[in-house]
């Protein structure tokens, strides 16, 4: 399978081991990755900050992108979700019929990494190794705007050595919310604080999700605490032998 | 009334352990309640999908509907008036008052009531308006304010409302700690006052255009006695509130219990249509409420909001909600459903902070009986005040302009990487510029910038595409 990857910018410049692992991961299972140069931003930042207008040339350049690929991978549920359901929305704003195409015939080829590899590559067991202890949080985007369900986790079940706990109330949000964590700081420091208690009563070294930004929030403050756990986005782990 | 704006105003409120506390616990059990009950209806979604369908045709067809209810309301013996804000609403109900002489009247628990503010202009004309829902008497006795839709005291304790009861109604009578002795103390209180008081005013939580029958839900039965009682009855109904047919309540008596309180059905359902001799009041008024409602269905995407059943699920899922309580969004509306109902009706610059207070999680429409996609509407918010209300020199507007533009050119885009690893360039600027990085670096270290972007290290390894 040809795969073309959007890593995205914030993985691109702040996390470039999950880019990579992403990689590997998918060469690995026999796919053949491209990486369009030419890509940056989804626009998610500027759509979800109010600034739709700002978005609107970053969809038509996503589309123009990646129009020809076969299938777009990203490690970022939140940038997939951008995609898929902002998209056509931008473009009624904008009144663009041609981009409102565009986005229809992307849209339907746009993946998540756990949906790619579940769905359209058929596997569960990646081959991976990690012997560590690891709590996952599956993010608000994952969950309820793509709806990946339990994909991660039967990703993660089938890693060996790995001890995978239970994190309590899981389904609850960090509270990163992109800008959010800065507009209304204290809200969002508040919400982290429990998800953070949730996680350090797991006792996991590990902390993973299915998109950085959360991790980056969550990770951030157990390194200010100095609680020794680290957070490493769910590529790394299904690409660690 | 000047707002401070939501994140001015939420941290005093996070730093209440007390309020902490009760409202964590207390929507935790509300959200397991109502968890329980919606995994037992098999059909759930296909009610949901019917609730939100019947009321997007309702307001698609709401000046027929409205006209419709005012004749069945008539043809019935009750008298419908129109109202095209509070102030209005206000003038009709005082008016209503001093025309059978009350001093006094008795109130169904009602968020359009508390949303005009009824009662303060009530007592501006000299009467006195009686909340006899519990909590909103609980509210009222202490000056409060309402912090939750359906549990308006959810901020306060059964200590706290001991003391509050002893100092007020129980006039220095000693009370005892447990529920049933608080609550027998507000029974006494208000038993007097469902005898003797003459008129009532509710508002409404259905009116059935077909009919003309209104439909008040609630758990204590306090409503009833109001409704039932009075010669005189008053219902202040927001326009948004009418279902077409009859038939449409089957939908919509099953939605909102178990959404609202996680019971499988309501308690006391009161259902009256206009005036009947020897049974219930002698006269029924009914006040159809603009409010600034007919601005939120000129917007196609907000309009939904006007779909909201008053469950406050929105509230109990929403993990903003849950730690910073109700007062924090400054209305009578508070949780997800307010950040996007109070910024409508009142004027987006009368609240143009509350669009941004949620992360977006979704917590909220997951559970929406009648399916409002609020984190959708909240975006949708955000940018009107963008480009509604914000000025084009606004520091963050500039910023967010140029990022655009950085993100809109590959040459610029990897400048601004390499420039961001030296803690330059627009991309440092961001968090500063958006909120305040001082926000994050509080309590989170910020990432450090590898040396080596990804697409370096593609280069580097793949030698390009």
């Amino acid at each position: 399978m040809r795969v073309a990857l959007f890593v995205t910018c914030f993985n691109d410049t702040l996390f470039p081991s999950t880019g990579r692992a992403v990689v590997e991961l998918l060469e690995r299972l026999g796919c053949e990755v491209s990486f369009p140069e030419a890509q940056t931003c989804c626009g998610q930042m500027h759509a979800n900050t109010g600034y739709q207008l700002e978005a609107v040339p970053l969809a038509r350049r996503f589309v123009r992108v990646f129009g020809d690929a076969d299938v777009v991978v990203s490690p970022s549920a939140s940038c997939v979700g951008m995609v898929r359901d902002q998209y056509a929305k931008l473009a009624a704003l904008a009144g663009d019929p041609e981009l409102a195409r565009a986005v229809d015939a992307i849209v339907p080829r746009v993946r998540e990494l756990t949906e790619l590899l579940v769905d359209d590559l058929g596997v569960e067991d990646v081959g991976a190794v990690f012997p560590h202890r690891v709590a996952y949080h599956p993010t608000c985007h994952s969950l309820r705007l793509l709806r990946v369900g339990d994909r991660p986790l039967r990703l993660l079940r089938a890693v060996r050595g790995i001890d995978l706990v239970e994190l309590e109330d899981a389904q609850e949000c960090c509270g990163f919310g992109g800008t959010f964590a800065v507009k209304n700081a204290d809200t969002s420091i508040a919400m982290l604080s429990d998800k953070l208690r949730r996680v350090l009563d797991t006792r996991a070294e590990v902390c993973t999700a299915a998109d950085n930004s959360c991790l980056m929030h969550i990770g951030g403050a157990l390194r200010r605490q100095r609680t020794g756990v680290r957070t490493l986005h769910l590529a790394e782990i299904l690409a660690a032998r | 009334m000047a707002r401070a704006g939501f994140p001015a105003s939420a941290p005093a409120n996070l730093a209440n352990s007390q309020l902490r506390r009760n409202l964590g616990k207390a929507t935790r059990t509300i959200r397991g309640k109502r968890a329980e009950v919606v995994s037992e209806l098999p059909d759930w979604e296909a009610l949901r999908d019917a609730g939100a369908a019947i009321k997007a045709r309702a307001l698609a067809t709401l000046p027929e509907q409205l006209e419709r209810l005012e004749a069945a309301v008539t043809r019935a013996g009750g008298t419908v008036h129109w109202a095209r804000d509070g102030a209005e609403a206000n003038r009709i109900v005082a008016g209503i008052a001093h025309g059978h002489g009350a001093r006094e009247v008795i109130k169904v628990k009602s968020l359009a009531t508390d949303e005009i503010k009824l009662n303060d202009a009530l007592a501006a004309e000299g009467i006195e308006a009686i909340e006899t829902d519990l909590a909103e008497l609980i509210v009222q006795l202490g000056h409060d304010r309402q912090s939750h839709i359906l549990v308006p005291a959810i901020h306060r304790n059964r200590e706290e409302i001991r003391s509050l009861f002893m100092r007020t109604i129980a006039r220095g009578r000693e009370l005892g700690h447990d529920p049933g002795s608080l609550t027998e103390a507000a029974r006494r209180h208000l038993r007097e006052r469902f005898l003797t008081v003459n008129m009532a005013i509710s508002g409404a939580n259905f009116g059935v255009a077909e009919t003309g029958t209104v439909c008040v839900v609630e758990s204590e039965g306090n409503g009833r006695m109001c409704t039932t009682l009075p010669e005189v009855l008053v219902t202040v109904m927001g326009i948004e509130k009418v279902l077409p047919e009859w038939r449409d309540l089957e939908v919509f008596l099953q939605l909102l219990p178990r959404s609202s309180t996680g019971e499988r059905m309501n308690p006391y359902t009161s259902l009256w249509t206009g005036v009947r001799e020897g049974d219930g009041p002698r006269e029924f008024h009914l006040v159809l409420l603009d409010g600034g409602r007919t601005d939120v269905l000129a917007d196609e995407t907000g309009r939904q909001a006007l779909h909201c059943i008053r469950c406050s699920a929105c509230l109990n899922a929403c993990p903003v909600y849950s730690r910073t309580g109700g007062f924090a969004y400054e209305s009578v509306y508070p949780g997800p459903i307010g950040a996007i109902l109070t910024p409508q009706l009142e004027g987006l610059d009368r609240a143009p902070t509350l669009p941004w207070a949620s992360s977006l999680c979704g917590a909220c429409y997951e559970v929406c009986p009648v399916k409002i996609d609020i984190p959708s509407v909240l975006i949708h918010l955000r940018g009107r005040v963008v480009r509604e209300q914000k000025r084009r020199t606004d520091p963050e507007r500039l910023t967010m302009g140029a990022v655009g533009k950085v993100f809109a050119s590959q040459e610029r885009y990897e400048r601004a990487q390499r420039l961001v690893r030296r803690g330059a360039g627009p991309l440092a600027k961001l968090p500063i510029r958006v909120g305040a990085l001082g926000g994050w670096t509080e309590a989170r270290e910020l990432p450090d910038v590898p040396e080596q972007s990804f697409r370096d290290w593609w280069r580097a390894e793949r030698g390009g595409t």
